[in-house]
């Protein structure tokens, strides 16, 4: 790499991009391809359609070698889509990729601003101040960190779950944690599958046992990620594994200690279930939980609560398994790189006081559906409802906390699919007459619109509007003791009043109630709705803005199984593609100390969140360990004495950045400004 | 206080303002508002940091005397910083020349800090937009212009003393 050209006077090239329409548009680019000519040091300025294009890149390369350019200036979007790659063409061109500079003239000009001449202007300023701050840039090398082979996945339902195999078919070592007693998530809950109709367990049981029984799988259900530090490549995870109260190791899932309870039937709420029915304070989520381990809820047992419980389930386990004196474990694990898939949660439809949710019986919310008509649920796939009738109307609204200003603004995505799924399993177990209530039907997959025109044939009913009211206030002899959904069929224009056995609210996707916390432990960024944010929602979709975490499923926005699974193998593929390169490049914008100014007063060391800087007493000096440094810059600004300095973000980048962003005129104000930095 | 040079009254005159964000927020929010088209005021130029912590007074100081009429500086919420508390430490030191930007004479709405996560593209928007208007209706601030000024009436000031010993000398 030549190291040469940067102690030269700056011989400048600049580029300004169209990008189509986007940046042209707006932004009179060709001024400020002559106005940029016009600045000191730019030799070569230039126009171009698509800069991030091949030919783009190629005027570059050729520039550079023509010109004998040693400082590139590139204005179009957003750095944090396409520096990257300016910085391989000016590499290409022989420079050192950092005697380069980019200028945001789209995301933050052209996309933001109505007004061309203010466009214009705004634009000028920004590429007056990149023109400056680039002659102050330096040669830099890359630092290399290696990148630690194994995996972190949290959450394991069916993304967690196929990011975690695909890994360890690769041969990487994957540890999944799970906060539930078991992995499944809400796809175990699932009696079928839009739209082939195959049943969610059968799909999925092999996978979870395939997780159990993996070589390279250390699975941690009943588990928490409690502390998260390092950085790519190099992340120390500490998991809480909380009591199950019973050994991992010596259960073997006979079941037997529930049987033998004290408690001869359930009196809790089964979570699994969606408290359709009870468990037993000793319980296991479902027949083909994984792991099979039972485990003992401390609230209910009364083992817990008063000591004086016969223990019953301890005398028939004959592999002495039941421990009542477990306790929580903290476990600490190095791995490079990290997959979330954390999932969603449901909305919960008592925020729609309206539908009558929690307040008559029959309305049910459409996981509590899944649950009713599986063959393994609470009533063994009997589509009883909760005053003990069979229905035979049933009203099915959809949207229910989606695309509704009071709620939540989104699609969910998924609703539509299963409302249907769920009128044809509805109409299958009960030969009910089935309404759909929908807005749109949004039946876009493969095979997803032909599994609506069979419903369409199946004598299911839609009408088209959302539902105002569901009451059970009858206004005709035939409403007597059933549910009255009111709605505008929109179609024809009439208020209707549909009287029906049963109500099933499809409930929208929403973030996880703790997304926030998780995110802040894993230092990415949440967007606006609260689902995880990736870096960049076409190019970079499970990728975050924290590198060597990555994210997949519903915790980055409501989607479904095809899908999820689709982003959990491009999230295994990405943490593969890190691993496999054996190191990461990270960005050199690591803070140094310039000995010579340095006073020793030790300002700096209690700044660093890092513990990177530390004082070497027999020189008196301050000392940046550069490995731990992440250059944010803190301890430049910290310093009295300016003696710490930032590569990429140095001092007189920045000022020369903030002087040509104010120049209005080149001759106003040169040189030193009234609290000009000591240089 | 009188100014020859400042560009008077509002005709023509727009606030410039310079904008100090944080790389992981508020820079990535004002990505955000990009791609969401929310339009906002011209007025405010960008100059991307890593941190909110690695703002150096001088820089706002820096900022001002070379002609800014406004200095926004923009960082993760509280507990959100990508380096652990770097935005605690830009709040402390805003807060310290906020204080003594009062005494210097420059209005406190001049100089703002606001909290900007990476999914508030439209707090990008909102916050431009008012501190613009803000900053328009306090009119402009044209340092360099008193600077140039104040050189000037010392200049003036030294040519007298140095008519006057000359006059003495004589």
């Amino acid at each position: 790499m030549p190291e040469t050209n940067g102690h030269d006077a700056p011989r400048v090239g600049f580029y300004v991009c169209h990008c189509g329409h986007n940046i042209a548009g707006i932004v009179d680019v060709a001024e400020v391809a002559r106005f940029a000519g016009t600045l000191p040091n730019v030799i070569v300025a230039r126009d171009y359609k698509y800069m991030c294009s091949d030919p783009g890149q190629e005027l570059i390369i050729t520039d550079i070698r023509e010109h004998r350019l040693n400082r590139i200036v590139v204005a179009s979007c957003s750095p944090l889509l396409h520096e990257h790659t300016f910085r391989v063409a000016t590499e290409k061109g022989g420079l050192n990729p950092f005697y380069f500079q980019m200028v945001n003239i789209r995301e933050d000009v052209s996309w933001v601003t109505e007004n061309h001449d203010a466009a214009t202007h705004k634009a000028l300023d920004l590429v007056r101040a990149a023109v400056r701050r680039v002659a102050h840039h330096r040669s830099l090398a890359t630092k290399h960190v290696r990148i630690h082979p194994d995996v972190l996945v949290v959450g394991a339902g069916i993304s967690g779950i196929h990011a975690a195999l695909t890994l360890a078919n690769a041969g990487k070592k994957v540890t999944l944690v799970e906060r539930e007693p078991t992995i499944g998530g809400h796809m175990a809950m699932f009696d079928k599958t839009f739209p082939t109709l195959d049943c969610a367990a059968c799909i999925l049981t092999p996978k979870m046992s395939a997780v159990k029984n993996h070589p390279n799988i250390t699975l941690w259900s009943y588990s928490e990620v409690s502390e998260v530090s390092g950085y790519v490549g190099s992340y120390t995870v500490k998991v809480k594994r909380k009591p199950r109260f019973v050994s991992e190791e010596l259960c073997v899932g006979c079941m037997e200690c529930i049987d033998a309870c004290v408690y001869k039937e359930g009196k809790t709420p089964d979570e699994f279930n969606q408290g359709l029915s009870k468990r037993k304070p000793v319980y296991i989520p479902f027949p083909q939980a994984t792991p099979q381990v039972v485990l003992i809820d401390p609230d209910t047992c009364i083992e817990f609560k008063s000591g004086r419980c016969k223990k019953t389930c301890v005398e028939k386990c004959d592999r002495n398994a039941i421990d009542f004196k477990q306790k929580e474990e903290i476990k600490e694990i190095q791995v490079g790189t990290i997959i979330l898939a954390t999932g969603f949660k449901t909305f919960d439809p008592k925020r729609i006081p309206y539908y009558g949710y929690g307040k008559y019986p029959n309305v049910y919310s459409s996981l509590e559906v899944e649950r009713l008509v599986n063959a393994s649920g609470p009533t063994g796939g009997d589509l009883v409802l909760r005053d003990g009738r069979h229905p035979k109307t049933v009203g099915i609204i959809h949207c229910v906390g989606s695309r509704d200003r009071n709620t939540n603004r989104w699609c969910s995505r998924t609703c539509c699919m299963y409302s249907l799924k769920l009128a044809h399993l509805l109409k299958e177990h009960s030969e009910a007459e089935v309404y759909n209530f929908y807005i749109d039907i949004r039946a876009a997959g493969k095979a997803y619109e032909e599994f609506y025109d069979k419903l369409l044939e199946e004598n299911i009913h839609f009408i088209r509007g959302r539902v105002a009211e569901v009451t059970d206030w009858s206004a005709r002899p035939e409403e007597e003791g059933k549910m009255i959904i009111r709605v505008e069929d929109t179609l024809i224009g009439v208020v209707r009043r549909v009287p029906v056995d049963m109500v099933v609210l499809a409930v929208g996707m929403e973030p996880q109630a703790d997304s926030q916390d998780v995110r802040r432990m894993f230092n990415i960024s949440c967007s606006t709705e609260g689902f995880f944010l990736e870096r960049h929602p076409k190019l970079a979709p499970v990728d975050t803005f924290t590198d060597g975490i990555f994210i997949a499923g519903a915790c980055q926005g409501p989607k479904d199984i095809p899908d999820s699974v689709a982003q959990a193998g491009a999230a295994a593929a990405q943490a593969l593609s890190l691993i496999d390169a054996g190191e990461v490049e990270l960005e050199p914008n690591t803070a140094y100390v310039v000995e010579e100014s340095c006073s020793g007063c030790k300002s700096c060391l209690n700044i660093c969140p890092y513990t990177a800087i530390t004082r070497d007493e027999t020189r008196q000096k301050a000392f940046i360990n550069e490995a731990l440094c992440k250059g944010c810059g803190t301890c430049v600004a910290t310093c009295p004495s300016g003696a710490i300095r930032q590569n990429l973000f140095e001092d007189e980048q920045i000022f020369s950045e903030i002087e040509g962003l104010l120049q209005e005129k080149e001759s106003v104000l040169t040189g030193g400004g009234a609290w000009r930095a000591p240089a | 206080m009188a100014s020859t040079g400042m560009k008077q009254g509002t005709n023509g005159w727009e606030p410039r303002i310079v904008a100090f964000f944080c790389n992981w927020c508020t820079y990535t929010a004002a990505d955000l508002a990009g791609v969401s088209r929310l339009r906002h005021a011209p007025n405010a130029r960008v100059i991307r940091v890593m941190c909110s912590g690695r703002l150096d007074p001088q820089f706002v100081l820096d900022a001002f005397a070379r002609g800014a009429d406004g200095v926004l500086v923009g960082g993760c919420h509280p507990g959100d910083c990508h380096y652990m508390e770097g935005n605690y430490k830009a709040l402390r030191r805003v807060r310290l020349l906020q204080r003594m930007m009062k005494d210097m004479g420059i209005h406190e709405d001049r100089f703002r800090l606001e909290w900007i996560s990476a999914s508030e593209g439209e707090k990008v928007k909102t916050t431009i937009n008012t501190m613009t208007e803000r900053v328009r209706a306090l009119g402009p601030l044209g340092l360099p212009e008193r600077f140039a000024e104040w050189d000037e009436e010392m200049d003036g000031l030294a040519h007298a003393i140095a008519a006057q010993e000359e006059a003495v000398h004589a």
